[in-house]
């Protein structure tokens, strides 16, 4: 069995409206950074998993992502793959 | 109705299904029983109630994780066969993740909790849930949720409109939501979903009883 560490990104649609984000831009900006456009939260969930080489992993990952990690009617996902 | 019993479903962090237990039992003399979400078994149940609260924390998303609970399992053949589920606020959300109805529900505009009564007005009588209005189309409902913005695309939207699966709809959108959706219903109708609390309306000395007829509307066929 081979393990590999995923990272896998959650983030929201660009047609959903991210308030958390705008509210993080608006406090970026009394911080006194200048020159931000855009500011969006997602989410980053780290994931060590064992299986018969990097195909059957992903598959395992590909449906985590659509069933749990993410809501793909709000958000999408990505993620990367690390053997160990 | 003697025997008609409503499952009141309980997840770990549910905090309505007392309230929605004592609307049932207190105001309306209807029969329920807790479930704990962990049952699978429905078959001494005549309708659902999925209440309100923060089941497993809304760890990840709201609703997410219950979605994978052995009841909400159990609740495709109890849908399937035209028996009635109700989901209000929380339950509402593990609808929409769970997939018996469309679209999903998330943080609100601003960022607030908002704990308020709402006036709304009832768009589809679809599965009799408010019947009751037939001269007053205007109700009015407490809402506390922090993610309660309906959100849908507009392929979504349209099927919603056309096939007449809006119950709800927010006078004063208080949280963004889209087109002011504060409740729909899949096609068949027996599924509603809520953000507003009909349990919490079920007496005029707590505020008002417009929630009375939707929890009422339970025991129809």
């Amino acid at each position: 069995m081979d393990q590999f560490a995923v990272k896998v990104y959650v983030r929201l649609r660009p047609s959903v409206l991210d308030p958390a984000g705008e509210a993080t831009k608006s406090a970026s900006i009394k911080l006194g950074a200048e020159g931000i456009k855009s500011l969006r939260i997602g989410k980053m969930i780290e994931v060590k998993i064992e299986g018969n080489g990097e195909n059957e992993v992903r598959e395992k990952i590909d449906l985590l992502c659509d069933r749990l990690f993410a809501n793909t009617v709000i958000e999408d996902y990505e993620y990367s793959l690390e053997k160990l | 109705m003697d025997n008609f019993t409503v499952g009141v479903v309980v997840f770990p962090g549910s905090n309505c299904d007392r309230d929605v237990s004592w609307a049932l039992e207190g105001c309306l003399d209807i029969r329920t029983k807790y479930l704990w979400h962990e049952s699978s078994d429905l078959s001494d149940l005549d309708a659902i109630v999925l209440p309100g609260g923060f089941s497993y924390g809304d760890y990840l998303r709201c609703g997410a994780i219950a979605r994978f609970s052995p009841l909400i399992n159990a609740l495709d053949e109890f849908v399937k066969s035209g028996k009635r589920v109700l989901g209000i606020c929380n339950g509402f959300q593990i609808l929409t993740e769970s997939g018996f109805l469309p679209g999903a529900l998330v943080a609100n505009k601003y960022l607030n909790f908002i704990c308020d009564d709402v006036e709304l007005d009832i768009v589809s009588s679809k599965g009799g849930w408010f019947n009751n209005v037939d001269e007053k189309q205007t109700i009015k409902l407490p809402i506390a949720h922090g993610e309660g913005r309906y959100h849908c695309d507009s392929d979504t939207l349209k099927k919603l409109v056309d096939n007449e699966l809006i119950a709800l709809r927010y006078k004063n959108n208080p949280n963004g939501s889209s087109f002011d959706i504060a409740g729909i219903t899949n096609e068949k109708g027996n599924v509603l979903g809520l953000m507003p609390h009909p349990e919490r309306a079920c007496d005029e000395t707590i505020g008002g009883t417009d929630g009375l007829f939707t929890l009422k509307s339970l025991i129809l066929k």
